[in-house]
């Protein structure tokens, strides 16, 4: 349940509040670094400043390797809307700095914000935990993304396993379908599992807790030499074609009716719903707050142009790619622009493309585009999918009429949202 | 086994991380492409490994799902029977530890690996070794550089039967840095048999047309001409095609299709 309000901050945490607001108000006006430059000086003065913000709110951390930014906005939603009484990093900086941000904001906008619904990095869920002592950890699921930044995946999911560990007054809300996820969220006496067939298996080969070999029938797995298995869902997505229904503890059914489009964002749904249920929202009123959500920072997002649409999509990893294509199977085939680079943000490695099926888009019309457009273009012809090569996705979007996808991986879909904002 | 050239890709589900089952999908377009009937048999955890396939390929791998893999295949009469008649292998990071004599993982274990290459790896102790690298290559065949993505921390000692596959040629990051991180530069290793191993990502045969054509080139012989699908913008199909002797091939294709 959600209860209290933050706490009345000392002396020195309001010092710092106050000088990070004066620094991140100048920078936002300036249009540089907004939402983690008032944290960053906040932390300079205060080291324990995340802490002092968040006490007294009920706080939900968000973290997995994709869905994170949508899965967050939706919780945000559910329980009560951005704006309104819970404060929420929906800008996407998921790093200390960013949340004390996000922090920093809801204080000067609505002091009363009783929640913080915060995405946080992976690699940071350790630091942020122990400043916020969340109430909710989620899960959302974990699979190869940026290696040669992040580094291994199982790493980092075993990494998160030890924070569940270390906090067990938080309910933790896993996936019980993604193998490293349910490992993670088997590290709490008591999780709630949110259960849906998975499309990505890639990184299920080997064991969490005994590093054994990891069998799949269907929609189930299990340790050939421990006995891990896929625990049974308490919140189960099942789909009908494009239709979303949540079943729950006693047999609840709560359907879900999207503007947002795919099984991924069914999926965010899911655990949406289940959060905001155990923070005691009711269903219904649940489900209505997540109709209306059309967009998550750009993502989703349609916009009209001369002779026709585009829709950005974001697709940073292989496992992102599989609820991609499989959103691009929904409907007729359109043609579709994939722009890839590989800098700092995205990762400098692009072998990743080689973990795309690309051979599922052979239906569409297709145009490579990005920094690494040439390897992409390798990558499509060894998929025997015919393609040609441009210089600017934007540009490219505009070359073609009717109903364009454009899809992009990190720094290329903020580029194409700049673009044609 | 049908007539179809046969691409064998070893445990893709332990040997699978960053990308590198697309060699076997590169091996087996590249011989489609040259009218060759081809096949990728997937060799998955429960499955046999088969002694007739014509080039195997192992890929990169996190540390325990390399001990899996080499826990798995370390008895496989199959592969084993497939090395000693020196079948053409590509080995990729874990996969080229997988087949040497012994690795050493973090904690560490000393584990036996299939001995069909004469290298040993240990921890490296410093920082991975990450990054776009370039190396030119020590073995008949090859012509121009090979690149690729490096990443990985181990340390790999060549022993008398195996030779280096290349040399690094950017020493910038430091002499300890890049390859096999025996402070020579040295890349990768190659067997007396058929193996070729080597750190590189990218996948390897993506971005290096010539090494799959080498591999293919052992085992089926002498390669015909490429054709490349309608739909290949004409840069790429230069990078697919490869050197000058690949320039030369595209104009064959392109008169094939012109009916010439």
């Amino acid at each position: 349940m959600i209860s209290g309000g933050p706490t009345r901050l000392p002396p020195r945490a309001r010092a710092a509040v106050a000088v990070a607001r004066l620094v991140g108000g100048a920078a936002r006006r300036a249009g540089r670094h907004g939402s983690v430059i008032g944290g960053r000086v906040a932390t300079m003065l205060d080291r324990r400043v995340l802490a002092r913000l968040a006490a007294g709110r009920t706080v939900v951390l968000v973290t997995g390797t994709n869905g994170k930014t949508t899965t967050t906005s939706m919780i945000a939603r559910v329980l009560g809307g951005a704006g309104r009484r819970v404060a929420t990093n929906h800008l996407g900086a998921n790093m200390p700095d960013g949340i004390t941000t996000a922090l920093l904001d809801a204080l000067s906008n609505h002091e009363g914000a009783p929640v913080a619904v915060m995405e946080v990095d992976e690699s940071y869920l350790d630091v942020v935990a122990a400043a916020t002592d969340p109430a909710v950890v989620v899960l959302l699921n974990f699979s190869r993304d940026q290696l040669d930044r992040v580094g291994e995946v199982r790493t980092v999911a075993r990494r998160v396993g030890e924070v569940v560990a270390a906090h067990p007054r938080a309910r933790v809300v896993a996936f019980a379908d993604d193998v490293l996820c349910a490992g993670a969220g088997l590290r709490a006496a008591d999780p709630v599992w949110v259960s849906s067939p998975s499309l990505w298996t890639g990184d299920a080969g080997v064991c969490p807790r005994c590093d054994g070999a990891v069998t799949h029938a269907g929609v189930r797995w299990a340790c050939s030499s421990c006995g891990l298995a896929r625990p049974d869902g308490d919140w189960t997505l099942v789909e009908q074609d494009t239709a979303g229904t949540v079943h729950g503890p006693g047999g609840s059914a709560t359907a879900l009716d999207l503007q947002l489009p795919g099984h991924a964002n069914r999926l965010n749904a899911a655990f949406a719903l289940a959060v905001g249920i155990e923070l005691g929202v009711d269903p219904a009123v649940a489900a209505a707050r997540l109709r209306d959500l059309e967009q998550v920072g750009g993502r989703y997002r349609t916009v009209t142009r001369p002779g026709g649409t585009t829709r950005l999509l974001l697709a940073k990893n292989p496992a992102g790619w599989a609820q991609v294509l499989d959103l691009l199977d929904e409907g007729p085939p359109r043609p579709v622009v994939v722009a890839v680079n590989s800098r700092e943000a995205d990762g400098r490695d692009v072998s990743w493309l080689w973990d795309v099926p690309f051979e599922r888009l052979a239906r569409h019309p297709l145009v490579a585009a990005g920094d690494r457009a040439g390897d992409l273009s390798v990558r499509l012809a060894y998929a025997g999918i015919g393609h040609r090569l441009a210089d600017d996705p934007v540009a490219a979007t505009r070359d073609t009429l009717g109903a364009v996808d454009l899809v992009g991986n990190y720094t290329a879909f903020h580029d194409a949202t700049r673009a044609l904002t | 086994m049908s007539d179809d050239v046969t691409i064998v890709l070893l445990l893709p589900e332990v040997l699978g991380t960053y990308g590198d089952a697309g060699n076997a999908s590169v091996l087996a377009a590249r011989l489609r492409w040259r009218g060759i009937p081809a096949r990728v048999h997937t060799v998955g955890w429960t499955d046999a490994v088969p002694a007739d396939g014509d080039v195997y390929v192992l890929g990169g791998g996190e540390d325990a799902a390399q001990v899996l893999a080499a826990d798995r295949l370390r008895d496989s009469i199959g592969l084993h029977s497939a090395l000693a008649r020196g079948a053409p292998t590509l080995a990729v990071c874990a996969g080229l530890q997988v087949l040497g004599t012994a690795f050493t993982i973090a904690d560490g274990t000393r584990i036996a690996g299939l001995g069909a290459l004469d290298v040993e790896t240990r921890p490296g102790g410093g920082p991975r070794r990450i990054g776009d690298v370039v190396a030119d290559p020590l073995v008949d065949g090859l012509d121009g550089p090979l690149e690729g993505f490096e990443n990985h921390g181990g340390i790999t000692e060549l022993g008398p039967d195996a030779a280096p596959l290349a040399r690094l040629r950017d020493p910038a990051r430091g002499p300890a840095a890049g390859g096999n991180g025996t402070g020579d530069r040295l890349e990768g290793a190659v067997s007396a048999g058929g193996i070729i191993a080597t750190y590189l990502h990218g996948p390897v045969l993506a971005r290096n047309p010539a090494l799959a054509d080498l591999l293919l080139a052992r085992a089926v012989g002498e390669l015909p001409p490429l054709t490349l699908p309608d739909g290949v913008p004409p840069t790429t199909a230069q990078r697919l095609l490869g050197g000058r002797r690949s320039r030369h091939e595209l104009r064959t294709g392109a008169r094939r299709r012109a009916g010439a």
